[in-house]
C-alpha cells in the first residue's frame, strides 16, 4: 500500500533498482549515476517528511506496514509470555499484554492490538477494545504492581468499541477505572502511541509517568474524521478538523500534554520496522532508568501533579 | 459526543405553547402530554406530576433543590475557556464561547459550590448542558477538579451532578486530558475515605462517562436518563440496526449493575441526607434531624 506523498519517492526507487538491475546484466559501470540518484532519493524523502501535513501523518499512523504492539514486544523482548482474559467475561484480542524481558529486566508489556489481513483485522477488532480489554489491562497492571514490575503500554486504537454489548458492558466504567487505577501504581508507567491515539480508548491505557507519541502518530479527543462530520456536518474536512484539533506529536509536546516524541526513520516507521524497534527499545530502557531512581510515592505525586496541570482557563 | 444533535423530547416550542395556552404559565408533559401549571411543575422540581417525567433542569435549579433555604457559596465562577488552539470551525471559538455566555448567563458549562444539604456540608459540581451541550474542557475540567481539592480540605462529601455531551472538540487534546485530571483528584478524595456521589442525569455520554460520571463511591442517576459511552447514533451506526427501547437509560444501566439507585428528583435531598449521615464517622457530631434543620438559617 502506497500513499500519495509515498508515490514519487517509490517511484525513484523502482528507477534505482532498474539502474542496478541494468549494470549488473550488462557490466557497465553506472556508479556515478547511481550515487545521483541515491542522493536524489533522500533529497526528496527529506523534503517530503519535513513538510508532512498533519493529516499526511494521520494517514502514516494508520499505514498498514507500521509495526503493531505485538511487533514490538517480540521485537526486542529474549522472552515474551502473554496473558489472557479479564477472569470476568472472555479474553479482549484486541488488547493483548503479558510479561517480557529484555536485557534481563521483566517487563509488563499492554497494548492496543491491530490486525493487517482481513482475517487477522477482524480477531483484533480493528484495535478497538471492549470493557473486558480495558478490564483485562488493568488485571495486568495490577499483577505488574504486585510483583514490582515497571508497565509500559502501546497505544494503537481507533477508539473503544462503539457497540451494544460494550455499553451493557460498560466501557465507560472501564475506561474511568483504568484512569483512576493507573495514578496510583506503584511501579513506573511508560506509556507510548505508536500509531492512533483516539479519544478515551485510548486514555484508558495512557496514564503514566512518561508519555510518549513516535513522530508519524496522532492523539486527540476525537478523530479528525469524527471531528469534520460533527462540526462540519460532511466527511470531507478531516484535513482541516486534523489542523484546527492539532493532532500531531508536535503539536501535543507544544501543549505539554506529553513528554516527549520519538524519532521515526526517515519515511516513517514502516519503510525499516527493525530500526524502530530497536530505537524504541532503548528509548524504553532508558526511561525506566530515570523512573527507578525516584521513591514510588514521588513518582505518583509527580504522575498526578503532571496530569492536573493539563488545561488552559483564563481568569475574568 | 452527543451534544450538536438536536433535542427530540423537552419543552414544547413556543408556537405549540401559543396555541394552547398563554405563554410561560403551563407546561406540557412531552411524555404524557398532561398540561401543569409552570408554578405546579416547579413546586415539583420539575417532574410531571402524572408520569414523573423529569424535564432537564440546570445548575441554578440543582442548587436549589440540593442547598438548604438555596444558600451556598460558589467556587471559582470567573474561570473562563481560552482558546489555546486557535480554534476555527464554522465559527472562531471564542466568538462560540461569548455568544454562549451571553445566552445562557453561565461562564461555562459546569458551576461549583459548597453549602448545606439538611445540615449536612456538601460540595457540589454541577453540570449545564445549554452551554455547548455541557462539553468538559479545560475550565470543566479544572473547576471539578479545584471543588474535589475543596472537598479534601474541607472534608465534605462531594456531589458531582453530570448532564454531558463529552468532552469538548475545540479544545481537542486539552480535554481529553481533562478526563485524567478528574480522575486524579478522584483517586486522592477516595484516599482520604470521603464519600463522592455521582448523580447522572440526561444525558450523560463520553468522556464524562469514561471518567468522573462513573467512578462515584455512588453511581445514582434520575429515572429515564440517558446514559451511555458511545451516543445512541453511533452505535446504531455501528451495528446497523435500530436499537431497542430504553437502551442506554438509566433503568437498563441500573440492571446491568452499573449504578446503585435511581432517585426520583422529589426524593433526591433526602436519600442523599440519609445516606451521608449513615457513612459519618463516630467522632463525628450526630446530625439534626432534616426536620429541624429546616427551620434554621443556616450560614453558608
Ligand atoms: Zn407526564
Amino acid at each position: 500500500m502506497l500513499l500519495d506523498f509515498e508515490q514519487p519517492i517509490a517511484a525513484l526507487e523502482g528507477k534505482l533498482r532498474e539502474m542496478k538491475k541494468l549494470a549488473e546484466d550488462s557490466q557497465v559501470d553506472v556508479s556515478e549515476a547511481v550515487k545521483a540518484l541515491e542522493e536524489k532519493i533522500k533529497q526528496l524523502k527529506k523534503e517530503t517528511y519535513a513538510n508532512l501535513t498533519r493529516w499526511q501523518r494521520v494517514q502514516l499512523s494508520r499505514h498498514a506496514d507500521r509495526p503493531y504492539t505485538l511487533d514490538y514486544i517480540e521485537g526486542f523482548t529474549t522472552k515474551f509470555i502473554e496473558l489472557h482474559g479479564d477472569r470476568n467475561v472472555r479474553d479482549d484480542k484486541s488488547m493483548v499484554g503479558g510479561f517480557g524481558e529484555i536485557d534481563g529486566r521483566t517487563i509488563m508489556f499492554i497494548g492496543q492490538q491491530k490486525g493487517r489481513n482481513t482475517k487477522q483485522r477482524q480477531l483484533r477488532n480493528f484495535g478497538m477494545p471492549n470493557p473486558e480489554g480495558y478490564r483485562k489491562a488493568l488485571r495486568l497492571m495490577k499483577m505488574a504492581e504486585k510483583f514490582n514490575k515497571p508497565i509500559v503500554t502501546f497505544i494503537d486504537t481507533p477508539g473503544a468499541f462503539p457497540g451494544m454489548e460494550a455499553e451493557e458492558r460498560g466501557q465507560g466504567e472501564a475506561i474511568a477505572r483504568n484512569l483512576k487505577e493507573m495514578f496510583m501504581l506503584k511501579v513506573p508507567v511508560i506509556c507510548i502511541v505508536i500509531g492512533e491515539g483516539a479519544s478515551g480508548g485510548a486514555l484508558g491505557i495512557a496514564i503514566g509517568d512518561r508519555v510518549f507519541m513516535l513522530e508519524n502518530t496522532w492523539y486527540s479527543v476525537i478523530s479528525p474524521e469524527n471531528c469534520s462530520t460533527i462540526l462540519w456536518r460532511s466527511w470531507d474536512y478531516k484535513e482541516q478538523a486534523a489542523d484546527a484539533m492539532k493532532v500531531t506529536a508536535k503539536d501535543m509536546l507544544e501543549f505539554k500534554l506529553i513528554d516527549g516524541i520519538i524519532k521515526e526513520p526517515l519515511g516513517g516507521a514502516h519503510t525499516e520496522p527493525e530500526k524502530m524497534i530497536n530505537t524504541l527499545r532503548k528509548h524504553i530502557l532508558k526511561t525506566l532508568d530515570e523512573l527507578e531512581q525516584i521513591p514510588a510515592q514521588e513518582r505518583i505525586s509527580q504522575r498526578i501533579d503532571n496530569f492536573s496541570s493539563m488545561g488552559v482557563v483564563q481568569e475574568l | 459526543m452527543s451534544w450538536f444533535r438536536r433535542v427530540e423530547k423537552g419543552i414544547v416550542t413556543p408556537t405549540e405553547q401559543k396555541k394552547e395556552t398563554p405563554d410561560g404559565l403551563w407546561y406540557k408533559c412531552p411524555e404524557c402530554k398532561t398540561v401543569t401549571n409552570t408554578t405546579e411543575h416547579k413546586k415539583n422540581l420539575y417532574t410531571c406530576p402524572k408520569c414523573d417525567y423529569h424535564e432537564r433542569i440546570n445548575s441554578a435549579e440543582y442548587f436549589e433543590v440540593i442547598f438548604d433555604n438555596n444558600k451556598f457559596e460558589e467556587l471559582d465562577s470567573n474561570l473562563s475557556s481560552s482558546d489555546p488552539l486557535n480554534f476555527v470551525d464554522t465559527k472562531p471559538y471564542p466568538k462560540r464561547i461569548k455568544a454562549t455566555q451571553e445566552k445562557t448567563h453561565l461562564t461555562d458549562a459546569v458551576r461549583t459550590a459548597h453549602g448545606q444539604m439538611n445540615g449536612l456540608n456538601l460540595v457540589v459540581a454541577c453540570m449545564d448542558f445549554n452551554f455547548i451541550g455541557g462539553s468538559m474542557g479545560s475550565v470543566v475540567g479544572e473547576k471539578i477538579a479545584r471543588a474535589i481539592d475543596f472537598a479534601r480540605q474541607q472534608k465534605y462529601p462531594f456531589l458531582m451532578i453530570s448532564k454531558s455531551g463529552g468532552a469538548r472538540m475545540m479544545e481537542a487534546g486539552y480535554s481529553l486530558m481533562q478526563m485524567a485530571k478528574t480522575s486524579a483528584k478522584l483517586a486522592l478524595l477516595a484516599e482520604e475515605g470521603i464519600p463522592y456521589i455521582s448523580l447522572l442525569t440526561d444525558p450523560t455520554t463520553g468522556g464524562v462517562t469514561a471518567s468522573f460520571a462513573m467512578l462515584g463511591d455512588f453511581n445514582i442517576a434520575e429515572p429515564g436518563a440517558l446514559i451511555g459511552f458511545a451516543g445512541p447514533r453511533v452505535i446504531k451506526e455501528t451495528i446497523g440496526k435500530e436499537l431497542p427501547k430504553g437502551f442506554q437509560s438509566a433503568e437498563f444501566v441500573l440492571e446491568h449493575g452499573f449504578l446503585d439507585f435511581i432517585v426520583n428528583r422529589k426524593e433526591l435531598k433526602q436519600k442523599l441526607t440519609d445516606l451521608l449521615a449513615m457513612l459519618r464517622q463516630p467522632e463525628e457530631a450526630p446530625t439534626k434531624s432534616a426536620h429541624t434543620t429546616q427551620k434554621k438559617t443556616i450560614k453558608a
